[in-house]
């Protein structure tokens, strides 16, 4: 809370979260896949950045290797997770839990079950405090207690003594935001934040969520399948498909003119888009399954522009304009298109 | 009818490749579909099973990797075959070898399915081969140590009486599983029976049948056959009805809460909607999925009620001489146990090898049968550290 | 929290009526309550004396009332064995098991919260595997066979532990609280193992762990409360359970407990002890039932708060 007052200055090159090349490996059944391939993605503070993508294109399993929160069944198998100069993968256990609320953290899904049904939500909220600051019982109930209030939770002292179960789903995601910037991390990851939610309490925590964010100057990861929440709320995107990032820039820029047929297929798919009287048009088909990604481009099953070359060698992300990158042969079509 | 049931559960799954072959498996269809040669039943269960997406998703990953497996492995990377098209030659085939590809990756589990078979065997055809050298007397013989000299039915000694301790092992194992198995069946099939019907239909069915279970599951099962037999004679079949008796909560317990979730689910409402009967609803749509569930639970019963019988023999109201089970054995060689330890220590070890192969055959099957949990069964040794959890990309 | 009490306290009286009324009707379904009172070789004259004595010869209604007078009373006529008070018999003999319930079920708890909780923080890990192993052939191996082994080996063999009897030191407990405790302990390692799995693998231990959460907080502080339910109700059972398990530990060792008592009835046809046995046995696992059900409240605020259908 003491560093709302002197915000960093946005636009240094130095980002607060930077990762590079980190890849996962998923045990499944019968053999390992890779469900991340090589992502990179950074952001500064007082930025947005939104990990696009469809269920299971493992926009999760990234966000989950960088707070190193991974189940055992999966394993980061490369890369690195740099916050404050130090990459959290190579850290002990020890070290990284320095970093768990003071510097990364994380907002879920399902706030029901993220929240620990037999505690009083004043208790899980303060421990952060008792964790990282050693403050005791009543002072670490106090900054819950302030929490709460910031985040528009009416009668907070009485409330504190509340169990999740008692709350209605809004008011458990508030409690979660709470809970995720007690002590003012550098880097929020917001996991889905909205999903569980109906339309009208999504638009309030999405408005809580900026505005926390604006105040504290926090790095926003926010990951999400809704392509509306990223036009209004992210600077930059990364789009991603199975396991890998297929385009990646400004949002504006990509949402204006997309270079990977991917994005373009999932922009035309949007029902603003869409012609009277013809079918809403979809990417045809469905992504691969992690453990049968074809040789060469991820994406040719599905894509219109598909092509020899497609099959045979797997694009790389190359620049693709200002700021942007795209990992497809022929994008130079899309943009003339 | 099944075509009609089979839509809902297949739009569910149809991103999820094949839906028929991998939740079929979940469901374990063929035991519950005896007439499923034709190709209409198998998809009807299948589609009940899919529309469980939390679990179906993963059986689906599973049997397709396969399918991606086998056709790599017998050089045809046709991109024909590629997941997706899904064209498994005999789902049936691909789903047994699975499941013993499975069973030989768990070694415990392997062997406690060997010893299994072996004790089955033994007790299905040794009385044939041994003949009546349970009972044959040899006072001669008397208490006469393992030995290698003595032939064959020396080799593990003799009680008191000169009678070959491996003969009465082979007798008694018969003895055992001939009250253990009816009685397992029976409370299963009570109880699987009650319950499914209390858990579909609920309300007041289901809170009477689940009073009943409380009732006999808060007495002790031991004492409640103990004051059974005090009043009626202590045979075999009154034994095999008291533990069928006091093990049918177990399994109506278990049905009814499988039931009751699933009463609810889409394909459920669809085979209602078209309205077919209650009874088979049950039968088609719910048994199947509920059904490796319960024989899990029926394989760690087998455990309980083998123990049960065993101190009842113990305790001598159980199986009566000249009968013989395992645990009259060690009754009856406990006053020898000082000067003739095999008597007591044999019968025992063969309880225990069996109990314990039970125990670990089930607890293996629990997980094979979850498709959350089954990729624990693939993790490499080395790494089965790391922290706790099953991975949120198999669980949607 | 009390309306929950209430309506337990009235579901779980309900097996104890069973109770009560199936040991006044299984001995009158057999045909002559007579037969089971008496030794088979009573003449038809000692028969008459005692029907008549016992009201036997009463209608079904009138025995019953009595019955349950005398049950009110802890009135379950004499022992043929002793001609003591077959309640007093079976007040005596309670104590003894009570404690050894008591000493195998904390032992069991307590090891087993420790052992399960520390298999299940590493799924799948060399501690896990050992402990899941071991727990289960603990959960297998019958305890009469235990016991024997133990005595053969430490008392016989090694001639460390005394092989029955009550009198001595605290080594007299050490066979019999053992054998009553490997089938408990290793049920309850899994079910703790399993359930601290689920907890672990929780959204909301995850979000502990994003704050920094040690392990130890992470177990302790958030898994085990909510991995505790099941654990409970199966240790709830296991102690009704333990009733098994008493009458083989106080056969082999000679305790003079509830189980000795109701085998040794039942072996002489002493009818007037088992029913009295068997009655006390009920209301034990009665109460018992009511403080698992405390342990609920007291740990999950769901249920407390839980409105009584």
């Amino acid at each position: 809370m003491t560093r709302t007052a002197a915000p960093a200055p946005t636009g240094t090159d130095d980002p607060a979260l930077d990762v590079e090349g980190l890849c996962v490996d998923l045990s499944t059944p019968l053999g390992t896949v890779r469900a991340v391939d090589g992502v990179s993605f950074s952001v500064r503070r007082g930025r947005t950045l939104a990990l696009l993508g469809e269920s299971g294109c493992g926009k999760s399993m990234t966000a989950l290797s960088v707070v190193g929160l991974l189940d055992p069944a999966a394993r980061v198998t490369g890369g690195a997770v740099r916050v404050r100069g130090s990459d959290t993968l190579r850290l002990s256990p020890a070290e990284r839990r320095k970093l768990a609320g003071p510097v990364l953290s994380i907002v879920f899904q399902d706030a029901l079950t993220a929240l620990n049904p037999v505690q009083p939500v004043g208790r899980q909220i303060g421990e952060a405090f008792r964790i990282h600051r050693g403050l005791s019982r009543r002072e670490a109930r106090e900054k819950a207690i302030e929490l709460m209030t910031r985040v528009g939770i009416p009668e907070p002292r009485e409330r504190a003594r509340s169990y999740p179960h008692q709350f209605s789903g809004g008011m458990r995601q508030r409690l979660l935001i709470a809970m995720a910037v007690a002590l003012d991390p550098d880097v929020l990851i917001a996991d889905e934040p909205t999903t569980a939610l109906d339309v009208t309490v999504q638009a309030q925590i999405m408005r809580l969520l900026r505005d926390i964010q604006n105040e504290r100057d926090m790095a926003l990861v926010l990951i999400t399948h809704d392509l509306a929440v990223v036009a209004q709320r992210a600077d930059d995107v990364v789009i991603m498909y199975a396991g890998t990032v297929v385009e990646k820039g400004p949002v504006r820029d990509v949402f204006s003119a997309p270079r990977h047929p991917y994005t373009q297929g999932l922009l035309d798919s949007v029902p603003e888009h869409a012609v009277r009287g013809r079918p809403l048009p979809a990417v045809p088909g469905s992504p691969p399954e992690l453990s049968a990604v074809p040789p060469g481009c991820a994406f040719q099953d599905r894509c219109p522009l598909v092509r020899e070359r497609c099959v045979r060698e797997r694009p790389v992300l190359r620049p693709a304009g200002e700021g942007r990158t795209t990992a497809c042969h022929f994008a130079e079509e899309l943009t003339h298109a | 009818m099944s075509e009609g049931i089979t839509m809902p559960g297949e739009e569910h799954s149809a991103g999820l490749g094949s839906g028929a072959e991998a939740a079929a498996t979940v469901a374990g269809a063929e035991a519950a579909a005896p007439g499923s040669g034709t190709e209409a039943a198998a998809p009807a269960s299948g589609a009940g099973a899919a529309a469980r997406a939390s679990e179906t998703e993963a059986a689906a990953r599973a049997s397709r990797t396969e399918a991606a497996d086998r056709a790599s492995g017998a050089g045809a990377a046709d991109p024909a075959l590629a997941p997706g098209t899904e064209a498994a030659p005999n789902p049936r085939d691909a789903r047994t070898s699975r499941w013993w590809r499975m069973l030989g990756r768990d070694r415990a589990a392997a062997v406690g399915a060997v010893i299994l078979g072996l004790v089955a065997l033994v007790a299905l055809f040794g009385p044939l081969v041994i003949g009546d050298r349970a009972q044959r007397q040899d006072l001669d013989a008397s208490l006469r140590p393992p030995s290698l000299s003595e032939g064959v039915y020396g080799l593990l000694g003799t009680d008191v009486l000169g009678r070959s301790v491996l003969a009465r092992l082979v007798e008694a194992a018969a003895t055992t599983l001939s009250v253990a198995v009816p009685a397992v069946l029976c409370s299963l099939a009570v109880g699987s029976a009650l319950g499914l019907w209390a858990g579909y239909h609920g309300g007041r069915r289901e809170s009477l049948a689940m009073r009943v279970a409380d009732v006999i599951l808060s007495f002790p099962s031991l004492l409640i056959a103990v004051v059974v037999l005090y009043v009626f004679s202590p045979s075999a079949l009154n034994i095999v009805l008291i533990l069928a008796v006091t093990r049918i909560p177990v399994y109506l317990r278990t049905a009814r809460a499988e039931a009751a979730e699933l009463r609810s689910r889409l394909f459920v409402d669809a085979a209602r909607t078209f309205g077919t009967p209650s009874r088979k609803i049950i039968y088609w749509h719910i048994l199947p999925i509920a059904l490796p569930t319960l024989l899990t639970v029926a394989t760690l019963d087998f455990c309980f009620v083998m123990l049960t019988e065993s101190s009842l023999s113990f305790l001598g109201i159980g199986i009566q001489p000249p009968e013989v089970s395992w645990g009259l054995m060690v009754a009856q060689g406990r006053q020898y146990l000082q000067t003739a330890w095999w008597i007591t220590v044999l019968p025992g070890l063969a309880i225990v090898l069996t109990t314990v192969s039970a125990t670990v055959l089930a607890a293996w099957a629990r997980i094979a049968t979850d498709p959350a949990q089954r990729w624990r069964l693939t993790l490499p040794t080395k790494r089965r550290g790391a922290s706790a959890a099953v991975p949120p990309e198999l669980i949607p | 929290m009390f309306p929950f009490l209430r309506k337990r306290i009235v579901s779980s009286a309900i097996p104890l009526v069973f109770v009560v009324l199936g040991v006044f009707f299984l001995a009158r379904l057999t045909g002559n309550p007579v037969d089971l009172y008496l030794p088979l070789s009573a003449t038809p004259e000692q028969r008459a004396e005692f029907s008549a004595d016992q009201g036997f010869d009463l209608s079904i209604p009138a025995q019953l009332w009595n019955y349950l007078v005398d049950a009110a009373h802890l009135d379950f006529g004499t022992s043929l064995r002793t001609g003591e008070s077959a309640g007093g018999m079976v007040l005596d003999a309670f104590p003894v098991t009570l404690q050894l319930a008591g000493v195998t079920m904390l032992l069991a708890v307590t090891g087993a919260v420790l052992v399960g909780s520390l298999a299940a923080y590493r799924p799948n890990s060399l501690v896990d595997r050992v402990a899941s192993l071991l727990s289960m052939t603990a959960a297998s191996i019958p305890d009469f066979w235990f016991a024997i082994m133990g005595v053969l080996v430490f008392g016989v063999g090694l001639g460390l532990l005394p092989t029955s009897g009550t009198l001595g030191g605290p080594e007299i407990w050490i066979l019999p609280v053992a054998t009553l405790l490997i089938r408990p302990f290793g049920v309850l390692v899994q079910v703790v193992r399993g359930s601290m799995v689920t907890a672990l693998s929780a959204p909301y231990v995850k979000i502990a762990r994003s704050k920094g959460a040690a392990p130890r907080r992470v177990i302790f502080g958030h898994a085990l409360r909510n991995a505790v339910t099941p654990v409970l109700t199966v240790a709830g059972d296991l102690t009704v359970g333990l009733v098994n398990g008493a009458v083989i530990v106080e056969t082999i060792f000679g305790w003079p407990g509830i189980g000795k008592l109701m085998i040794d009835s039942i072996l002489q046809r002493d009818f007037a002890v088992l029913q009295a046995a068997v009655l006390l046995t009920a209301v034990t696992i009665f109460a018992l039932n009511i403080l698992v059900d405390v342990c609920h409240a007291l740990t999950d605020p769901r249920v407390r708060q839980a409105v009584p259908a």
